[in-house]
């Protein structure tokens, strides 16, 4: 198999650097927390949202519940494909009835993770407002879904791959993009 | 209930669980153990579903799952049931009479036709071995086996092991004891393949006559078995035990002259304080139901805090859930 080229698109430090201004962004909105909670989506949406609960509380000390969603009960986009995605338990540790959640993912790009995550947070209560922070946004939606927070816009092609790496997870902190080898070959 | 539950554990290294790619499940001795933990993790999900307050997903919508019961069961099939209505998808229950059912034709007849009408699981018991295998042969339909004969029970053995998984974490080592009619149990045999898969040391106990043929006493130990321990003395075999499963006894077995007398039975086989007392501490106590009272397991033990007979009902949905949404994914 060959492989993709990487390209790297946000180092440890930017990655660190958007997650500060995305809880600054998510205090000011709301005007504190008092209500917020954030919700991750598996895998890299939890440790993204454990980082937005530290930096929170470190600038506004306050508390934020991290709770964490696993959508492979709720997909569209898998099935058809003959797969089925690996499950793990949610975790929504408070009753998010009348709450404001936010929901982290790493990446948005059809929409269709989003869709599946409205649909089981909705099984877990009737949030008063939901809002979506991702760390990279990279166009191409299917859905008429937006975020509130962004880290990055990073225009993409759909042959693309963007791959967030985050350290609880992966070891270390990167998002690079991978270039299909064809691609990678012509640009020499 | 316990409350003592740990963490699912895993082999160190297998991060990544490998994708599904069974499409019927008949018997554990096909499974790998990674297909085996995959099943765990994924009923662990599920029981986050089943502890909601509207315990109800959309992953099987549009599904129709056939439960086609040539023999009585009220435990099984509520709880595939139940399991499949959670998970969305339609459920059609067909309780065949053993009567009216010829060999071979008819039940392919009763197949094809459950098939047309659409459906794209069947979940089948049957009183003959093998019933599932003939069926899965014969149709693009995803077969569970659901009990066969005395062969299998596959789901039965993987609600069991999910309770001792969710109880003492990895399986290897861990001594599981199934004492009484293993002979005639498609449970005990089930469980034997998936325990011994999983690297736990199981020991068959019961008296010799309903202990399944090859694994008598003196004799060659069979093929057809896995790689288990016999001991027909439940004081010896219960020693440091982890886990003490005790199988049902069907009454009818004493009219056809394989035990002496009840009381005998209760006196050398049943599980009672003084028998636990010799296992590890805090060894759990299993039953795969409907229990016969005072005579498998005391009244006493039953319902003690050792005891997870209730948790295995619960968990069993979980897993049924987990084997209907593997199945599903799988492509004919």
């Amino acid at each position: 198999m060959p492989q993709g080229r990487e390209h790297v698109l946000m180092t440890a430090d930017d990655i660190r650097r958007a997650v500060h201004r995305i809880a600054h962004e998510i205090i000011e909105r709301n005007k504190g927390v008092a209500d917020v909670v954030l919700v991750g989506m598996r895998t890299r949406g939890v440790p993204l949202a454990r980082r937005l609960a530290d930096a929170i509380l470190q600038f506004e000390g306050a508390e934020v519940p991290v709770g964490a969603l696993d959508i492979g009960l709720y997909r569209d986009d898998l099935p058809h494909l003959g797969l089925r995605p690996a499950l793990r338990p949610s975790d929504i540790p408070i009753d998010i009835d009348g709450k404001r959640v936010v929901l982290v993912d790493d990446v948005l790009y059809t929409g269709r993770s989003i869709r599946a995550a409205l649909d089981a947070l909705m099984d877990f209560g009737r949030p008063g407002q939901v809002q979506l922070a991702v760390l990279v946004d990279r166009g191409h939606r299917e859905l008429p879904i937006r975020a509130d927070y962004v880290g990055k816009n990073i225009p993409t092609s759909r042959r693309e791959e963007v791959q967030v790496r985050l350290r609880e997870v992966d070891g270390r902190d990167e998002v690079v993009i991978v270039r299909p080898p064809e691609e990678a070959e012509h640009e020499g | 209930m316990r409350d003592d539950v740990r963490e699912l554990t895993r082999p160190a290294g297998v991060q990544e669980m490998p994708a599904w790619k069974r499409h019927h499940l008949l018997d554990l001795d096909e499974l790998a153990p990674e297909e085996i933990l995959l099943v765990l993790d994924t009923a662990e999900a599920m029981r986050e579903v089943l502890s909601r307050e509207v315990p109800r997903v959309p992953a099987l919508r549009g599904l129709t799952a056939v439960n086609l019961f040539y023999e009585p069961s009220t435990r099984t099939r509520a709880s595939f049931e139940l399991a499949a209505k959670a998970l969305g998808a339609d459920v059609v229950n067909i309780a065949a009479e053993q009567s009216s059912v010829r060999k071979g034709e008819s039940l392919l007849d009763t197949v094809r036709t459950i098939e047309a009408l659409g459906a794209q699981v069947l979940v089948m018991r049957h009183w003959q071995s093998g019933a599932p295998y003939l069926a899965a042969r014969h149709t693009r339909m995803h077969v569970v086996n659901a009990g066969d004969g005395w062969h299998a029970h596959p789901t039965q053995a993987l609600l069991d092991i999910y309770t001792l998984h969710r109880h003492l974490g990895d399986l290897r080592g861990r001594k599981v004891v199934i004492v009484g009619d293993v002979a005639h149990s498609r449970v005990a045999r089930s469980n034997a393949w998936g325990l011994t898969a999983l690297g736990a040391q199981v020991v068959l106990c019961g008296p010799p006559t309903l202990l399944p043929v090859g694994l008598r006493p003196g004799e060659d130990e069979a093929a057809a078995m896995p790689s288990v321990q016999v001991e027909v003395d439940l004081d010896r075999a219960i020693e440091g035990a982890d886990a003490v499963m005790a199988l049902r006894l069907q009454r009818e077995r004493m009219e056809g002259g394989l035990l002496p007398s009840l009381r005998e039975y209760v006196r050398l086989y049943q599980v009672n304080a003084e028998r636990l007392a010799r296992a590890r501490p805090g060894a759990l106590v299993m039953h795969p139901g409907p229990i016969n009272e005072g005579v498998e397991i005391a009244p006493e033990v039953a319902v003690s805090a050792q005891s997870v007979i209730q948790e295995q009902v619960t968990n069993g949905v979980a897993v049924r859930m987990a084997v209907l949404y593997l199945l599903t994914g799988a492509k004919a």
